[in-house]
């Protein structure tokens, strides 16, 4: 169960690496967030109505359903569909992929023991590469901040790999603050989307020594 | 108990700010915040080492950095009032700016006590976005770019410093201790897992990095202290430093306990060295005062690092030297946001003939030049002092050299700038002749931070000597 679902996870990581309609991300993002719930559910060792209700927070309102509908608003208001040219093309970025993530799994299996047999390290390392590519190779804004979104999903893939409990507390603080974030990060890149037409990276150079 | 109360006040007095949008309530629920910061700070002086709701503690180093943002603090809301009597921004700006001011002395206050990684992290991350509006506060094409780059950048960095706080969490784990607590950890230190201690550090300095101003990631804290106003950017270039400093010293302590310690000083020596190289190079360049002072920060960062890694005195040198920074940098700063208004532009070739226009704004130059480039009485000279002999003592001759080469520079090109000043007289002198005098009391808190940075440095009082011992009973 839980390497289909890894699997339908990296999968759509690879739909990010070569996507270039916004749109088609926040579809990813939305996704992700079911399935991040799906991993949180065969992961539950007992069913507590408290780590539920947690749980379906973190996962599906806020990460399937909160954030998509507020970037699907951002990219309305500010009329922006596709992406712009990246700076490698599809093809180069779909075979870098395939060659960072066949290294990563072969890696993990030589490695034999401890956590790199660990289905979700190896899923959240992944992940996180995404997430990074897509901060350091696109050029929207909008982009950045949906790399940034990748790259904190693969942080959550990574809690459970670690597997350490933190206590309840802390995870809600931590969770009230990534979304806060990710809310910010939206209002700003709304901001440039008005300030700057075409919402892209380049444009931000007016700050240098 | 206090720390509950505390935390509801100041949540209280920013909502009622947020809420009323008056100027009179701005500035009479920042003076009560003031007050209840103060009592806060004696609070846990005198509770010092009691756990606090779990995850606070009032330790050594939490305790010296909170009086040091207490007094910082209370000079920027006092320069806050003044710099708004000059700007007529709406009231609802001016409400926004003090609920985020309020909103970022609370959150270091409890990211400087927290005693659990994870509350470290998130209080940080809250300084991230309040940070984010005061940067903002001017709203024009540039602070829009400086603000949206610090914002970004630091939760990058930031969900680095989680994924070290998860490798940490692996090597609790396989060390079967209990929590992330800091004294826990430091207490079973020896029984980490090497590999993900070393990951662990790497990621969490890496991140904390962006917040204490070094390199790799110290650009977006240069742009932050640019374009936010200047009482703001004081409390960024002492505060908000000081937390990433704090950040890398309880992960240093917990790595001086074990066989990585070794490592983990080199870490910190080269991204030292090369942050003082980057200052040195670019204050050679630099056209604004502001970010002048900026990268003199990224400096000072750089040689409490330095400190931190070579051992010994240099511990003792790195803590004074972080606190008397803070009050000298907080200072010029402040001064900064005269010279902009008399000179009507921060840019230093606009600028000269200080000595005439603005006296008492010249002298506090000419004393915080010498203060901040550590040359004697100042109290950075005392620490700096300490910190080239820890590095001598250490065997790190070359580097010492270099460094103190550096460092010349350093003093030549801000001399250079600061002088021209004082002194030069600018071509358009005549347009700036009318600019408003600026008077003695407005200059006088300035000079008591710089006073407060020699006297602290060259005769630290008892409680002061007392307390950066304690902090340093971890790592000896």
């Amino acid at each position: 169960m839980i390497n289909v679902l890894m699997l339908v996870f990296i999968m759509s990581l690879f739909v990010c690496s070569t996507a270039s309609r916004i749109r088609t991300f926040i579809k990813v993002i939305a996704l992700q967030g079911v399935l991040l719930f799906g991993f949180f559910l065969v992961r539950l060792n007992e069913i507590n109505i408290a780590n539920l209700i947690l749980l379906l927070l973190e996962t599906i309102i806020i990460k399937s359903i909160a954030i998509p509908y507020f970037l699907e608003y951002l990219i309305k208001k500010n009329k922006m569909t596709r992406e712009a040219e990246p700076y490698i093309s599809n093809f180069s970025s779909i075979f870098i992929f395939t060659c960072a993530n066949l290294l990563l799994f072969f890696l993990a299996n030589t490695l034999k023991g401890g956590i790199f047999q660990n289905i979700f390290f190896v899923g959240s390392i992944s992940t996180i590469f995404t997430g990074f590519y897509l901060i350091i190779l696109r050029h929207k804004i909008i982009t950045n901040v949906i790399g940034f979104i990748i790259l904190e999903n693969g942080v959550v893939i990574l809690s459970l790999a670690v597997g350490n409990e933190m206590p309840m507390l802390v995870n809600l603080g931590i969770l009230l603050d990534i979304f806060v974030t990710v809310l910010v990060l939206g209002i700003f890149a709304n901001k440039l989307g008005d300030v700057f037409k075409e919402g892209e990276v380049d444009q931000l150079i007016q700050l240098k020594d | 108990m206090a720390l509950i109360i505390y935390l509801t006040v100041s949540a209280l007095l920013i909502l009622g700010i947020i809420l009323i949008r008056r100027k009179i309530t701005d500035n009479v629920l920042s003076v009560l915040f003031l007050a209840v910061q103060w009592g806060f700070g004696i609070y846990e002086y005198f509770n010092q080492n009691t756990v606090q709701l779990e995850y606070f503690t009032p330790d050594a180093i939490g305790l010296i950095l909170l009086f040091v943002l207490n007094i910082v603090g209370t000079a920027s809301i006092f320069y806050s009032f003044i710099y708004f009597r000059y700007n007529n921004d709406t009231p609802k700006k001016r409400s926004i700016y003090f609920a985020a001011i309020l909103t970022l002395i609370t959150s270091l206050s409890a990211a400087y006590l927290a005693n659990h990684i994870a509350i470290l992290w998130i209080f940080v991350e809250l300084t991230t976005l309040s940070s984010t509006v005061l940067i903002y506060h001017n709203r024009t094409e540039k602070s829009l770019e400086a603000t949206w780059k610090y914002l970004f950048i630091s939760s990058i960095s930031v969900a680095l410093i989680f994924i070290g706080i998860l490798f940490l969490g692996l090597a609790v784990q396989q060390a079967k201790l209990g929590g992330m607590f800091f004294p826990d950890l430091l207490k079973n230190a020896t029984r980490l897992d090497e590999f993900w201690l070393k990951a662990s550090f790497l990621l969490v300095f890496t991140g904390f990095t962006v917040k204490a101003g070094l390199a790799p990631m110290y650009t977006v804290g240069i742009d932050a202290k640019d374009k936010a106003p200047t009482p703001a950017a004081a409390i960024f270039s002492s505060a908000i430093m000081n937390v990433g400093f704090l950040g890398i010293f309880r992960m240093f302590e917990i790595t001086s306990k074990t066989t990585v310690h070794q490592w983990a000083s080199m870490v910190v020596i080269i991204s030292a060295a090369i942050s003082v190289f980057i200052s040195a190079s670019y204050m050679v360049r630099v056209k604004s005062f502001k970010r002048m002072f900026a990268y003199s920060s990224i400096e000072h960062m750089g040689i409490i690092m330095l400190g931190m890694a070579m051992g010994g005195i240099g511990y003792y040198g790195a803590i004074l030297h972080a606190i008397l920074h803070s009050l000298a940098k907080s200072s010029l700063f402040y001064q900064c946001g005269s010279i902009f208004r008399v000179m009507k532009s921060k840019f230093i070739k606009d600028s000269g003939n200080y000595f005439e226009l603005n006296t008492f704004g010249a002298v506090i130059i000419i004393i915080g030049f010498f203060i901040i480039t550590a040359m004697p009485p100042s109290g950075l000279f005392v620490s700096e002092f300490m910190i080239f002999r820890s590095m001598f003592e250490a065997k790190y001759l070359w580097l010492m050299i270099i460094m103190l080469v550096l460092l010349s520079f350093i003093v030549w090109s801000m001399g250079e700038n600061l002088f021209k000043l004082l002194f030069v007289k600018s071509e358009n002198l005549e347009m700036k002749s009318d600019s408003e005098r600026i008077g003695f009391f407005e200059t006088l808190p300035q000079l008591m931070l710089l006073a407060g940075a020699v006297y602290l440095g060259l005769y630290p009082p008892p409680f002061l000597h007392n307390l950066i011992q304690q902090a340093l009973v971890n790592l000896k």
